[in-house]
Formats: C-alpha cells, sequence, structure tokens
C-alpha cells in the first residue's frame, strides 16, 4: 500500500490522471489488486465503479494476478499474413493455456496484441522485454524454455 | 546546460556544436530502433563499444545509436559516416573487421548491399535501390542523429524554424504558410491541418490545447513509432510551431504504451528542449511560454480517434462520441483543442523552414509533400518507405520493396489498416494520394502498406479485420456493435465451410448499414475491408460457400494435410512434432496422417525437409486414402540413400 501512496503521491494538483496512475500501478505489481482501487478512490475521490470501468476497458491493465512472465504474440496485419495464427496456436499448446490465461503455476500469462509495430519482422512474439522476430512455429518451444 | 535566450543565442550554439564536431571523423551510425533492437542490435552496439575500446580508437572514431533508418528487413544495419557507407545484416562478430576496415580505410565487401538482379555490390546507403527511390524528408536524418541527443538535431540545423517562426513571423502568417502549403492530416483522415488549426485558434475558451497523436494503432503500421523513437525533436519543433500559431500554451502527447522506447526517448527531448530554453517559459526570449505533457495509451484502438483520445486525456475510458460536436472547438476539457497525427507535426518545421511554394512543388494536386508508408508483408524489402505523393502502387512495391519474395504471384496489397480496403493487381498503376486510393474502395489511412501473395486467403483477411475490430469496439453505438458482431458469425460459417447462398449478400448489406449508422470512423468504415474483398475477390468467397474450398489453402476447416508416399523419407521429423500424435510411423516406415486425429496445425508441413516436401496441403478434394500396410516399409536402391547421407 505505501508503493500505491508513493505512485499517487507522484501526480498531486494534476488533472486527468487516473490512467496514469493504474498504468503505474500495474507495472508495479503487475496486476491492480482490489485494495489498490479502493485506495485510488479514497485519494482521488473518483467512484470505485468508475475505476473498475477504465480498468476493465484497457487492455493493459489486469485485474487478475499475472504470471511471472509476460508473453505477447502479435497478431497485426503483416504478422498475420506470415503466419503468426499457427504461431498462437503452438505458444497455446506449449504452454496448455489459451491466450488471456495464465498457466497454474503462475509462470506465464499468455496475450495476444494487435501490432506491435515491428511489422518488417514478422511474425514476432515479445516474451517480457525480449524480442523475438521472424518465429518458426519449431522455435517457440526452445525460447519459452529460456524462461523460470 | 545552455539555456539559450534568442534566436541568436541558438544560432551561437549551433556554431559551437558543429565547432566541436569534425565532420571527416568516422561515425558508426548503428540503428537502435525497435525493429532492429528485436534483431539483436544491443548485441551489435555493444560488440562495436569494446572493438572501439581495444584498438584504442575512442578519439578517432565515434559511435551513434541512431533511430530506425527503414530498411528493417536487412537489420542491423549499420551506416559510417562521413561517406555513408552501408553495411547491412551486420553480426556482433562483424565489429572487428568493420572497425578494421574503417582504420585501413577499406570496405567489408561480404557486408555490403547485393543487387539480386546483377549480383552487383552497392556501397553507398543513397545508391541501394531500397533508398534511391525514396525521398526522404522526414526520415532521412533518423540516421545522422541520436534521438537522445538533442545538440545532434541542432547541429542539422533542429529548431531553426522555431526560431524563425517567433523572430520573424507573427502567428498568423505562420498559420497563413500551413494553410497555403495545404498539409493535409497524416493519421488518416486527411483533413488540411491549417483549417483546423485555425478552427481552434478562433475557438471561444481557454485554455487552448494542442495534441499529438501517437497512438499508432492500426496493425502493420509503424512510422509514426520510428519518427517518435528516431527524430522526437522534429515533432517537438512542430508542435510548439503549432501552438504559437493557435495560441496554445500546453500541450499533450498521447503515445501508446505498446511503444515504451517512443514514450522513452520523448521524454527525454522534452527534457532537453526545456534545458536549452526551447519549451518553457519565455521560448527564445520570445515571450511565448509552451509546455509539454506525455500521457501513455493503455491499449485500445479505438482511443486514437479524435475525440476518444482527448477523453482517454482526462482520464477516462477512450470513447469516441459524436462528431457535431467538434473537437478542434470543443475537446479535453471542453477547451479548443487542435490534435494532429506525429508525421503531420513533423513536417510543419519543414513547411516554416523551406515555405509553403517549396512543399506544394512535392506531390499531387490535392496532395502535397511526401508519406511515410510501412511496406510490410510478402515483400522482400520490408521496412519504411518514404515518397512524394503520387508515386504508384507498383513503384513502391517492386522499385523499392523488391517484388515479391520466392518467385511468388502478387495478389493484392491491403492499405489504411482496419478502415482501410485490398487493391488487386489490375489497379498497381494507381497513384497513391488521399483522394486516389478512396476511388478504389481502400484509403490511404495512417500508411500502412500490407502486400499478399497467392498464399493469403481474402475471406480470412476479411474475417481478420472483423475479428480485430470486434475486440477493439467499443460498443457505445449498435451498428457498429451489432454488425461487426453479424458479420463475423457469417464470415466465421464462410471459413468453416458453412457458407450458404444468400451470404454475400447479407456482408453488403450489414456492411453498407454500418457506414451509414455508426457513431465515429471505426464503424462507418469497418466493412471496407469486407467490401473491398467482395468487389475484388467474389470468387473467392464463392469457392468457400460453393465447393468448400479454400484456394490459397489457408482456412483450416476447409483444408487437409496428407504425406505423399512417394516422397516420404520416413524421417519421423514431422511425427515426433506432431502436437495430437495423428502421424502414424516408424524409421524406415512411411508415415501417414490420420485424418480423425489431426488438428491441422501445419507443424508436420512446416518441419518436413524442403528436399522431401512429402506433406501435402489440398483442399476442396477428397484425401486420398492411405498407402496398404505391406507397401508402406521404405525401399531405396543404395545409391540414392548414400546420396541422401
Amino acid at each position: 500500500m505505501e508503493k500505491i501512496d508513493e505512485i499517487i503521491d507522484g501526480y498531486v494538483d494534476e488533472e486527468g490522471v487516473l490512467i496514469q496512475i493504474l498504468l503505474d500501478i500495474q507495472h508495479e505489481l503487475n496486476w491492480i489488486p482490489k485494495e489498490s482501487i479502493i485506495e485510488v478512490s479514497r485519494r482521488l475521490q473518483i467512484p470505485i465503479s468508475q475505476i473498475y470501468r477504465v480498468a476493465s476497458f484497457y487492455t493493459a491493465m489486469s485485474l487478475t494476478p499475472m504470471g511471472r512472465h509476460l508473453v505477447q504474440v502479435c497478431l497485426g496485419t503483416a504478422c498475420h499474413v506470415r503466419g503468426a495464427p499457427k504461431i498462437l496456436n503452438k505458444v497455446e499448446n506449449t504452454l496448455k493455456i489459451k491466450a488471456g490465461e495464465t498457466t497454474e503455476d503462475m509462470m506465464f500469462t499468455l496475450r495476444r496484441v494487435n501490432c506491435l509495430g515491428c511489422c518488417a519482422m514478422g511474425p514476432m512474439i515479445v516474451v517480457d522485454k525480449d524480442y523475438y522476430g521472424k518465429m518458426k512455429t519449431q522455435d517457440v518451444g526452445e525460447i519459452l524454455e529460456r524462461y523460470e | 546546460m545552455p539555456k539559450t535566450n534568442s534566436p541568436t543565442e541558438l544560432e551561437d550554439l549551433r556554431r559551437e556544436i558543429l565547432s566541436k564536431r569534425d565532420s571527416n571523423k568516422p561515425c558508426i551510425a548503428i540503428c537502435a530502433g525497435t525493429g532492429c533492437l528485436a534483431l539483436g542490435a544491443q548485441r551489435v552496439i555493444n560488440a562495436f563499444k569494446e572493438e572501439v575500446k581495444k584498438q584504442g580508437l575512442e578519439a578517432n572514431v565515434d559511435i551513434r545509436e541512431t533511430g530506425c533508418p527503414g530498411f528493417c528487413e536487412k537489420g542491423t544495419v549499420v551506416v559510417i559516416y562521413p561517406k555513408g557507407v552501408c553495411y547491412l545484416q551486420v553480426q556482433p562478430e562483424d565489429s572487428f573487421e568493420i572497425i578494421s576496415a574503417i582504420k585501413e580505410r577499406k570496405i567489408v565487401e561480404r557486408l555490403l548491399y547485393t543487387d539480386p538482379s546483377t549480383g552487383e555490390k552497392v556501397i553507398y546507403e543513397h545508391e541501394i535501390p531500397f533508398y534511391k527511390n525514396q525521398m526522404r524528408l522526414l526520415m532521412g536524418n533518423n540516421t545522422k542523429i541520436d534521438p537522445k541527443n538533442i545538440d545532434d538535431y541542432i547541429a542539422l540545423g533542429g529548431y531553426g524554424a522555431i526560431s524563425k517562426a517567433l523572430s520573424e513571423m507573427t502567428p498568423e502568417q505562420v498559420l497563413e504558410e500551413v494553410k497555403r502549403s495545404n498539409l493535409r492530416g497524416r493519421g488518416g483522415g486527411g483533413f488540411p491541418a491549417g483549417r483546423k488549426w485555425e478552427t481552434t485558434r478562433n475557438a471561444p475558451g481557454e485554455p487552448k490545447y494542442v495534441i499529438v497523436n501517437c497512438d499508432e494503432g492500426d496493425p502493420g503500421a509503424f512510422m509514426d513509432r520510428a519518427l517518435m523513437e528516431g527524430n522526437p525533436h522534429s515533432v517537438l519543433e512542430g508542435l510548439i510551431i503549432g501552438a504559437y500559431a493557435i495560441g496554445s500554451h500546453e500541450g499533450f502527447i498521447y503515445a501508446r504504451q505498446e511503444y515504451p522506447l517512443a514514450v522513452e526517448n520523448v521524454n527525454i527531448a522534452i527534457k532537453r528542449a526545456e534545458e536549452y530554453g526551447l519549451l518553457g517559459n519565455n521560448i527564445l526570449g520570445s515571450g511565448f511560454d509552451f509546455k509539454i505533457k506525455v500521457h501513455r495509451g493503455a491499449g485500445a484502438f479505438v482511443s486514437g480517434e479524435s475525440s476518444a483520445l482527448m477523453t482517454a486525456i482526462e482520464g477516462k475510458v477512450g470513447e469516441p462520441r459524436p462528431k457535431y460536436i467538434h473537437t478542434s472547438e470543443s475537446g479535453v476539457w471542453d477547451k479548443p483543442s487542435d490534435l494532429n497525427n506525429v508525421e503531420t507535426w513533423a513536417n510543419v518545421p519543414l513547411i516554416i523552414d523551406k515555405g509553403s511554394d517549396w512543399f506544394t512543388s512535392i506531390g499531387t494536386e490535392g496532395s502535397k509533400g511526401t508519406k511515410i508508408f510501412s511496406l510490410v508483408g510478402k515483400v522482400n524489402n520490408t521496412g519504411l518507405v518514404e515518397v512524394p505523393m503520387g508515386t504508384t502502387l507498383k513503384e513502391i512495391i517492386y522499385d523499392i520493396g523488391g517484388g515479391i519474395p520466392e518467385g511468388k504471384k502478387f495478389k493484392a496489397v491491403q492499405t489504411g489498416g482496419p478502415s482501410g480496403g485490398c487493391i488487386p493487381e489490375e489497379y498497381l498503376d494507381t497513384p497513391v494520394d488521399f483522394d486516389e486510393l478512396a476511388k478504389l474502395g481502400s484509403i490511404m489511412g495512417s500508411g500502412g502498406m500490407i502486400v499478399m501473395d497467392e498464399d493469403t486467403c481474402m475471406v480470412d483477411i476479411s474475417r481478420y479485420f472483423v475479428d480485430f475490430l470486434c475486440d477493439e469496439s467499443c460498443g457505445k453505438c449498435v451498428p457498429c456493435r451489432e454488425g461487426l458482431k453479424g458479420v463475423r458469425k457469417i464470415l466465421n460459417d464462410i471459413v468453416a465451410g458453412r457458407g450458404k447462398e444468400g451470404d454475400i449478400e447479407l456482408l453488403e448489406e450489414i456492411g453498407d448499414v454500418m457506414s451509414e449508422a455508426s457513431l465515429c470512423a471505426l464503424g462507418k468504415t469497418a466493412a471496407n475491408p469486407i467490401l473491398s474483398t467482395i468487389r475484388y475477390f467474389r470468387d473467392e468467397y464463392e469457392a468457400h460457400i460453393e465447393e468448400k474450398r479454400c484456394p490459397a489453402l489457408v482456412c483450416k476447416d476447409l483444408i487437409s494435410y496428407y504425406i505423399d508416399p512417394e516422397r516420404c523419407n520416413a524421417c519421423r521429423l514431422c511425427l515426433k512434432n506432431c502436437p495430437a500424435d495423428a502421424i502414424d510411423g516408424e524409421k524406415k516406415l512411411i508415415h501417414i496422417i490420420d485424418q480423425s486425429k489431426c488438428v491441422k496445425c501445419g507443424t508436420c508441413f512446416d518441419v518436413c525437409p524442403p528436399k522431401f516436401s512429402a506433406v501435402k496441403k489440398i483442399s476442396g478434394e477428397p484425401v486420398p486414402p492411405p498407402i496398404p500396410e505391406e507397401k508402406r516399409v521404405l525401399v531405396k536402391d543404395k545409391k540414392s540413400k548414400g546420396g541422401q547421407k
């Protein structure tokens, strides 16, 4: 909770900061727990319902705990025509979860994203901050094994 | 930090920066844009730094980490100045050879561009066909600038336009100049920027806001990312000039959080500009005040729409609102707000610097200047391409893009993202500008250009965009929300082999309603990908519906995989990789796919070595029966077996 207050303190006297604060919380805790929403509501004097609406609208915010590693499979058009659906399929089969889900051991959260702007490298996956371009289905297993 | 208090002081500073630089000193410019970083550019940069140290050349050679030079296909791109020797696909281990070559004034032949048709090597960046056929007014400086170093931008004459505007021109004159240039919005709408500025300037209410839209959401487009990452000061300079003309003292940059490097670089750029007196109070001693805040988007395509973006800046859910209230008159917190796209802003300093006459000499009657396109998909030279408006699709895809890889046949080019359409081969001679592409049922949009070859199924592409838009529609208005759901169901049926007569007509009808009745541009244009593919590729829809056949062999439910017994070498690669255990076989026993178990993931097709190419894809015809048990033992004469090993 201290962290949350620290984040909010960084935005005193500024208007329209709700999204920025929620992004910072997401970044810090890797998800947005209920307690943090209550705290934000109390400090900013914004109704809880409104905060939930914002947090559930934007894809960058998660209202459930996320895995240690975030795997994003790009499904932008350029990646799509170069076979991204097959890559997603392979990642789903390897992790045994569907896009949007987290593995039981809380190791991986899998997401599909609509374009990361690395279109020339497609198909493309990003694990945490590591970008992997020109992906082939055969490479998926080996890449995921690097993360513990 | 040298704070500059007047245009003269800025000029002095520029001279001082230049005097400290030796224009003959070799400089190694390495791309550190997101694309090349994805290919391992950071390791290349580190290797070069170490190598320079090792050879004791710190004082003789500079290393510059730059933004994206555009030739992403051949990354990591390394350019050696002052001459502009261009090395492609550079790996960390090449650093020794390149640095030694610089020392000995030689050239590393093997890393140069090779012309695929003649086999000739090309030494200099500007002679490579990919670059030679472009006009890089906005992108050209990317390799000459370290985006984190404001001095690099100033050395090239940067912030000269703001200095000219503030000292020699009234806000009215700046506005007139931009109006005369007929600069149209690069985000896709194509609305004249000058007129938009004027509306905000004349609208009652204070404060007025100016906004950079860097919520580049169109899948397949990354022009704005490259500008924001590679040359953020050019965008800031444009924004400050716009603010001066409009009478605004506060600006926002809305950047999507999917672009972390762009956010980082623009934040650094703002800080530096403030330190140099180019942002903040009393800019260059002119009495003009202006500050900028960066707002990170949180991942919502619809928030790139101007009215939605403004509600997002207010910290609310980014949903659009009806268009009868113009944001230029009543935008952020109901104040007059002018919003332009990154590329539009980046054009402004050029117009002020060189004049509107110069700008209008480039381009077509209705569309002036250059446009950056992201040329991606099934094309040899993928990357960012900047050309004068009016360049034909063929010139872009073939002369610059180098045509279609692997000798495949061109099928269509998709322009304008989810609001655009697919243009077939017969229109390749069309000059690209705002008006011409609209006539073909597509739009130029923000500049995404996705090339598709014969292996792309147009029904699948249409479904792809509908899926995308279903995800991203905010759901506020009925035609968009329900219309998209309706067409998604029909398209899902068609690709699954459940299409029926009348489906195409129904798609067209729903499409028309969505175009007429949706609240914002997302819904109004959502039908374009469907309508344009029906218009040009109706036969593919009909094949799916009537013959249950996918001509491009893409739609999972309409294709089957089988192993050609004549070609199978029983190598067990497919068998080991099959996630469904659907392949039967062993060493020296020809493999067979059990069709009832096959999930059609295509893994076997991908892993089968090209020299065998035993796995086949078929559609619209029955799968040949598996060969009888007794014929499955692989018989090969010794000679051919020896050859294989």
